[in-house]
């Protein structure tokens, strides 16, 4: 027997040889390799991906205008010259905007070239130049200098995205387009400034005069349904499930039907609100309120899921200790355990609420993906949100509209970003470690 | 205190729920590929007008339909696009919920074979892009498996490249116009598929519509800019897609001549061009009068502004209807003349 015991111990000896020590090391350099090498690659990924998404989009921040000396005469408001003066917004600002072009182009003369003029101007021209007048009432009779949109077209010519080098029948801006933009060049009448339209309009078919606010709008309306339907009842399902509910069978088989919900695709929730809220409720269709109840849906259970987690860290001790002294299995839960565990359901929460706004095909089937000018007022005006908005921008044909694409990515990654920083920030700072 | 805000945002909740107000807005369903003339057309007329903007669906032509035809009332959309005519059975769907139906024709929008401008210049026919696409394929006047995988063994004119067509889902109507104009086009062509169409139609169709599955034609998604971008950097590859896209990248990519003739605005609009479609729209006459606007936002549509050879639906690429039939067509859409159909 002890020699038998003498034997393994001999055979337990470690092999201290160098050789063996260095093959270690080396196991251990390598390993350490292939993690760094898996790191790099997810960075070089996010990189490109990002890159190619900024360099894209970031010109669509920017927009080219011209400027023109409109000459607001009083005539412009009688129109049928009889003295009947109409209000100063049913002017006919078309008419001036026009005419302060061509003034700039006397020799400009036959119909086709002068179509051709108009087309350096975005076809919000007329808009501006009242904005302009309404702000300015006095300005009648007067002339004054107005910066105006260039069109698309130049201002993707200004942006060199569009080359001149190609030849002209292949180009979108003709030759005698690209004369008439460098005379008003040179006379210091084009700049490029801060695009406030992307960030203050609603969709349009013109892409100088398209913008993600009315999608913004609609994405926050839908967010605060969802919220406002999906935090409540999920955290009283997690209190209920974590700290009252028996255990049986049909608490387990509530709690498998939970996981398994958390994973089932999107697009089944968008079938179930078509059914269900359109077609049995009669709720209206494409507004925020239908779209933030089949987004609740979807995010329920990752808000019970993380809930439940969240109430299962706080340690027993707390509940017993506030039973011990005598309050009532309430007042436990919601005077110590749900304050404490409150943190983590919350970052749950927000991560779920980050899903719900990247989120497209649940919304396809209730009417959210849809062309909608005006800007959200209420929960059950037409809206639509900013992943739609970005679907509905990548199919348009017209050659602008991709810088923009990209550049409503990139708000609604800033979106994304700022909702998940909010959740770490939550969970870093008033986290409790047991 | 928790309970508090939690029933207080449940209560918040009915309440929002419990709105719903009467319909004053248009609301249009139907066709992407009547999408951006559609949009361009509801944003003038928001702009022009006292009427709040009209809110289009792009749910493609025959969703759009489902929705049109499924009744009357302020649940159910007033206009329904559709890049193909409505069905017999969708029309009998629209006249047993009650429905009157007037057809308004846009204009036509071409399919076209585009590749990189880096690519060889094709000149094909109808029937060599059947050839070309077809799942089966007379040789030798038997049906035989598509035996073609290069361009150059169906004609020696033809560039000695791989067969290799991005084109769109069966779930587009323009996959179903393509299938319908090009392909059972270039079928009718071979004698012995044009007798089978006599005596067999079923059977005609099934080799006509029936496109190969054997890696030649690439699915590539209802998105017309991604097949653009691909043949950008495939220049052997060919693509399927509307004209529209061709006239917006034509700095890079060209369209094949069919039948000897180039995708140009010119020859769609004068029928020359074989593989183009009608566009049209439908509205609910019962609608009419009960939402506001309707009458004034087919007079836009319908207006020589918008849909005439020089408006602003031409520069959206659409291919306007000859002067006559505009004529026709605006009086029968403004007098909302109600559709028949044997």
């Amino acid at each position: 027997m002890s020699n038998n015991f003498n034997e393994s111990i001999s055979e337990l000896k470690p092999d201290l040889s160098e050789a063996r020590l260095r093959k270690r090391y080396r196991a251990e350099t390598r390993f350490r390799i292939y993690g760094i090498a898996a790191i790099l690659f997810a960075i070089g990924i996010l990189a490109l991906l990002l890159g190619s998404i900024i360099t894209t989009g970031f010109s669509a921040f920017t927009q080219t205008e011209i400027a023109l000396d409109i000459h607001y005469e009083s005539t412009l408001f009688d129109p049928d010259g009889t003295g009947k003066f109409v209000p100063l917004s049913s002017g006919n600002y078309r008419k001036v905007v026009r005419k302060s072009l061509r003034d700039l182009f006397p020799e400009v003369t036959k119909r086709r070239e002068k179509r051709s003029l108009y087309k350096i101007i975005s076809s919000g021209a007329d808009l501006s130049a009242r904005k302009y007048l309404l702000s300015n009432p006095n300005s009648i009779e007067k002339t004054k200098r107005i910066w105006i949109k260039s069109s698309a077209d130049i201002d993707s010519l200004n942006k060199g995205k569009i080359k001149r080098s190609v030849a002209e029948s292949e180009r979108r801006v003709k030759n005698n387009q690209i004369l008439w933009f460098d005379k008003l060049s040179k006379e210091n009448r084009v700049r490029r400034t801060f695009n406030f339209t992307l960030f203050s309009a609603g969709d349009s078919r013109e892409p100088e005069l398209a913008g993600i606010w009315g999608a913004a709008v609609g994405s926050f309306l839908t967010l605060i349904v969802t919220l406002a339907l999906s935090f409540p009842v999920g955290v009283m399902a997690a209190v209920y499930l974590e700290s009252f509910a028996p255990k049986n069978r049909w608490t387990d088989l509530i709690e498998v039907n939970i996981n398994n919900l958390a994973a089932v695709p999107s697009i089944v929730f968008g079938l179930l609100g078509l059914a269900v809220f359109l077609n049995f409720l009669g709720m209206p269709r494409s507004a925020p309120v239908i779209g933030g109840t089949v987004l609740a849906l979807m995010t329920l259970p990752t808000i019970i899921i993380a809930g439940r987690a969240a109430l299962n860290a706080v340690p027993p001790s707390i509940q017993e200790a506030a039973l011990a002294m005598g309050a009532s299995p309430l007042q436990a839960v919601t005077h110590h355990v749900l304050p404490l565990a409150m943190p983590g359901i919350l970052t749950g929460t927000i991560i779920g609420m980050a899903r719900a706004l990247g989120e497209t095909a649940p919304l396809l089937m209730i009417g959210m993906v849809a062309f909608i000018v005006d800007i959200p007022k209420s929960f059950t005006d037409p809206a639509t949100v900013l992943p739609v908005q970005v679907y509905l921008w990548a199919d348009a044909p017209e050659r602008a509209f991709v810088e923009k694409t990209s550049a409503a990515i990139l708000v609604l990654l800033l979106f994304l970003i700022v909702m998940n920083l909010a959740a770490v920030i939550l969970r870093k700072r008033f986290e409790k470690r047991w | 205190m928790y309970l508090k805000i939690l029933s207080l945002t449940a209560v918040i909740t009915v309440m929002v729920l419990g709105v719903a107000e009467a319909r004053d807005q248009i609301r249009i369903v139907g066709s992407s590929t009547v999408f951006p003339f559609s949009t361009t057309v509801a944003e003038q007329f928001g702009k022009t007008t006292k009427f709040k903007t009209p809110i289009v669906e792009s749910t493609g032509s025959g969703g759009g339909m489902k929705l049109f035809c499924a009744g009357v009332g302020q649940d159910h959309p007033d206009i329904t696009n559709s890049s193909r005519r409505i069905k017999k059975s969708e029309f009998k769907k629209c006249t047993k919920a009650g429905i009157g139906i007037t057809e308004v024709k846009i204009g036509f929008d071409g399919i076209v074979l585009g590749n990189s401008k880096k690519g060889p210049n094709l000149k094909l026919t109808r029937k060599q892009v059947f050839q070309a696409l077809a799942a089966k394929v007379p040789v030798d006047g038997k049906i035989v498996e598509n035996p073609y995988k290069k361009w150059n063994e169906i004609n020696a004119n033809l560039p000695n490249t791989k067969i290799e067509v991005l084109g769109p889902p069966p779930t587009s109507g323009t996959r179903d116009a393509f299938v319908e104009i090009a392909m059972e086009g270039g079928a009718k062509m071979f004698p012995s598929l044009k007798a089978l169409r006599k005596s067999n139609k079923k059977q005609f169709k099934s080799v006509a519509h029936a496109i190969r599955e054997d890696g030649a034609f690439i699915e590539a998604g209802e998105n017309d800019n991604l097949i653009v971008q691909k043949l950008e950097s495939n220049p052997a590859a060919v693509g399927i897609f509307g004209f529209s896209f061709l006239d917006q990248n034509a700095d890079k990519m060209k369209g094949a001549y069919i039948n000897g003739v180039a995708p140009e605005f010119e020859n769609i609009a004068g029928g020359k061009y074989p593989v183009s479609r009608s566009l049209f729209f439908y509205v609910k006459q019962q609608h009419v009068g009960v939402i506001p606007g309707i009458k004034e936002f087919v007079k836009e549509f319908t207006s020589e502004n918008a849909w005439g050879t020089e408006g602003y639906l031409v520069d959206k690429g659409l291919i306007p209807l000859p002067k006559k039939a505009r004529q026709e067509m605006m009086v029968g859409a403004r007098g909302m003349k109600t559709l028949v159909m044997k």
